[in-house]
């Protein structure tokens, strides 16, 4: 009965899915959803339902059943003018979406050596660490520290190279972090499932260990101080004169510096995202990717099939971290200020969560996953805390139970139990829905090439009944 | 011409003699089994054959090159192609999916060209596409391409892994209890299968089977193991009237029994 039930909900769900999809009616209704959503969060600053309201017009736009280079256009759109626009009115909306990419393309990394390869790394935040001290180390003045106790002033405000180096250093970022999941790698090779989890997790550990204590004998890292200052690359005033005569009255202010600064960060973030995306993708539909599959699926089957495990273990490595590793370059920049708190256990649990709430081994559900959780995290829990805060403040009583909520304790704040509610939301996810909110699909090969679309369980089961029948 | 040689193989476990001085030759085109009870040391020799695992002492032979020593992977690149007692398929991905991973030593395409979409890598994919249906269709899956592998029933997920093998380019085909768990409709037609592998493709095939009725109507020649060691050879009508043979198989009782 219950299994009849949720058959009929499920398939409720498709048809909707369908109708909101297909179709010109679709087309228009999305249109009007993207606009509403966007006034919407461009009149209210920190509104998280107009917020949720405008990510849930992406996705739609996403799966609208249109052609590739309207959806392009719609991405562009959203990208380079409705965001930059409500996100530079509302800086806040700006800085959550600055954070779903970064975490997306440490999201998309990790599930490069979890998802695809199967090797589970928890201590995958380790390789963000590198990329970000790789900058913070080059790109402040803390080479001219090496020799003073952390805390001191340095005695010039020269930095050590010039701001615009931070471009090489993102790609720097790439080949250092890549280079780290390789060391990495070769010590774990030969391990499988737990005890691989257990060497990565040290791993992690030791670098945020390093970070912390790399004061002494050469003061590398500032130890548990932290860096900063940290350079941003310059930008040209001219330009940005020009983008403010348009901007500015858009906006309803003169657009600061810093502001520009989110921006900038913001595409930076956006561009590296979009790359990852592409890299990921073509990695997995390639000889590779098949590679690391296999390697997930059956070892030893793997290897008989001619598949050399060392080499492709370590690519999966260094591919996850120099992901990693680029975006650690563009954090130090962006907050020009890191410590070694930035890289602990749990932010490695925090991108694991996310790919595995997104769907281990997919794409689109890994930046979701992100996304829902940097949403939950910055946005969800902090706006729930602030209204418990003000109903504290107030006279208000729970009816009934006649219950003053200025009695409540402050132990009760949501901020404060993120972590449970992280817990509680991965103990539904993997009785209810395994595969993630958007699983894995493979991709179709035999009639219809480049098109993905999931295996579905229907399909799969009338299968059976008509070979069975062969 | 001998395809493969194995002369005086020895493979331990700590003081358990699974094969023990193996001597063993495979002629170009041929089709030969080794059969033996449970627990013989079949696919433990299997295993040595594949790189699995490393022999103790003895020598293998394969087209002039020695295999002792030599990876898994590097092995299967020098033409041998192995299937499962217990299938093993790469069950969350399609048949089509585990077909091209059989092809991964022969596709040349670079990460970069994957990267960048390279013409040739283009070119490379499609074309492994239709090798890989073609195999299909070859096994008798058609249209069962992009099903999950894990969704097939038995029948056909031996089939999958026989086209994985086959995608590989061997020259020699290992097939390990390949028609275990079948009824007898279903060998007859693995048999088949196995034959016109040989006689079509070109590639030589090693069984290992413990059903004497499949290993007799389809093999050239037949080795015997029991406790890790060769106790007969021959072609198969020398194998069946053999009492050694069959009272490894069934016991002195029944040896004595199917003679009379």
């Amino acid at each position: 009965m219950l299994k009849k039930i949720t058959l009929q909900i499920s398939h409720g769900i498709h048809k909707a899915f369908l109708f909101l999809t297909t179709g010109k009616t679709a087309l228009i209704c999305a249109i009007l959803y993207l606009l509403l959503s966007f006034l919407l969060v461009y009149a209210s600053p920190r509104s998280l339902i107009a917020f949720l309201m405008f990510l849930s017009a992406i996705l739609l736009v996403y799966y609208l059943k249109i052609d590739n280079r309207i959806k392009f256009s719609f991405a562009v759109i959203i990208a380079l003018i409705l965001i930059p626009i409500f996100g530079v009115r509302n800086i806040f909306y700006l800085e959550v979406i600055f954070q779903i990419s970064v975490f997306s393309a440490l999201a998309l990394g990790l599930n490069i050596v979890v998802g695809f390869a199967g090797l589970l790394d928890l201590g995958y935040v380790a390789f963000y660490a590198v990329g970000a001290y790789l900058w913070a180390i080059f790109g402040s003045q803390q080479l001219f520290m090496l020799h003073s106790i952390p805390g001191t002033q340095p005695a010039t405000d020269k930095f050590f190279l010039p701001a615009n180096m931070f471009y090489l250093f993102i790609i720097g970022g790439v080949l250092v972090a890549g280079l780290t999941g390789v060391l990495l790698g070769l010590p774990v090779l030969r391990l499988r499932g737990d005890y691989l989890a257990i060497v990565t997790l040290g791993f992690g550990e030791v670098i945020r260990v390093l970070a912390n204590n790399l004061d002494k004998p050469l003061n590398l890292t500032n130890g548990p101080q932290g860096i900063t200052p940290i350079q941003r690359p310059t930008l040209p005033e001219p330009i940005l004169n020009i983008i403010r005569v348009v901007l500015n009255p858009i906006v309803g202010h003169d657009v600061t510096i810093g502001e520009f600064y989110n921006l900038f960060f913001y595409l930076a973030a956006l561009v590296i995202v979009i790359i990852v995306i592409v890299v990921a993708r073509h990695l997995d539909d390639s000889k590779v990717g098949r590679a690391w599959t296999a390697i997930r699926e059956d070892e030893t089957a793997a290897i008989a099939m001619g598949i050399p495990l060392v080499r492709l273990k370590l690519a999966a490595f260094a591919a996850g971290a120099s992901f990693a590793g680029v975006m650690g370059v563009l954090l130090s920049a962006s907050r020009t200020f890191i410590s070694p708190e930035s890289f602990s256990f749990m932010q490695s649990i925090g991108v694991l969560s996310m790919v595995i709430l997104g769907g281990l081994g997919s794409i689109p559900g890994v930046i979701v996953g992100a996304a829902v959780v940097v949403v939950l995290n910055l946005q969800v829990l902090q706006s729930f805390s602030l209204y418990l805060s003000q109903l504290r403040q107030s006279e208000a009583v729970i009816p009934i139970i006649n219950f003053a909520w200025k009695n409540l304790s402050n132990q009760l704040d949501p901020a404060k139990y993120q972590r449970m509610l992280f817990g509680l939301i991965l103990i539904i996810m993997m009785i209810y829905r395994p595969g993630g909110l958007i699983p894995a699909a493979r991709r179709k090969r035999e009639l219809k090439a480049d098109v993905i679309e999931p295996i579905e369980a229907e399909s799969v089961a009338e299968g059976e009944v008509n070979h069975g029948s062969a | 011409m001998a395809l493969l040689e194995a002369s005086t193989v020895i493979k331990r476990f700590g003081g358990l003699v699974a094969v023990n001085k193996m001597d063993f030759i495979i002629e170009k085109g041929s089709i030969v089994s080794i059969i033996g009870p449970n627990g013989a040391g079949k696919t433990t020799f299997f295993n040595t054959l594949t790189g699995i695992y490393r022999p103790e002492e003895g020598k293998i032979n394969f087209n002039g090159h020695s295999l002792v020593g030599l990876r898994s992977d590097q092995i299967t690149n020098l033409g041998i192609a192995r299937t499962f007692q217990n299938i093993r398929l790469f069950g969350y991905m399609t048949v089509i999916e585990n077909i091209l991973v059989g092809m991964h030593t022969r596709l040349h395409q670079t990460t970069v060209a994957a990267l960048l979409r390279l013409k040739s890598f283009k070119a490379e994919e499609e074309k492994a596409r239709g090798r890989a249906i073609e195999l299909m269709e070859y096994v008798g899956l058609h249209g069962l391409g992009d099903e999950l592998a894990r969704n097939l029933p038995y029948g056909r997920q031996r089939r999958v892994e026989l086209a994985r093998a086959i995608a590989s380019d061997p020259q020699l085909l290992l097939l390990d209890e390949p028609t275990a768990g079948m009824n007898p409709a279903e060998t007859a037609e693995a048999i088949t299968l196995f034959q016109k592998i040989r006689d079509e493709l070109g590639i030589t095939i090693l069984l290992i089977e413990h059903q004497m009725r499949v290993v007799m109507g389809i093999s050239e020649r037949i080795s015997v193991m029991d406790y890790g060691e060769k106790i007969a050879e021959g072609l198969p009508a020398e194998i069946r009237a053999n009492p050694l043979v069959i009272e490894a198989y069934l016991g002195r009782g029944a040896a004595t029994e199917m003679v009379t």
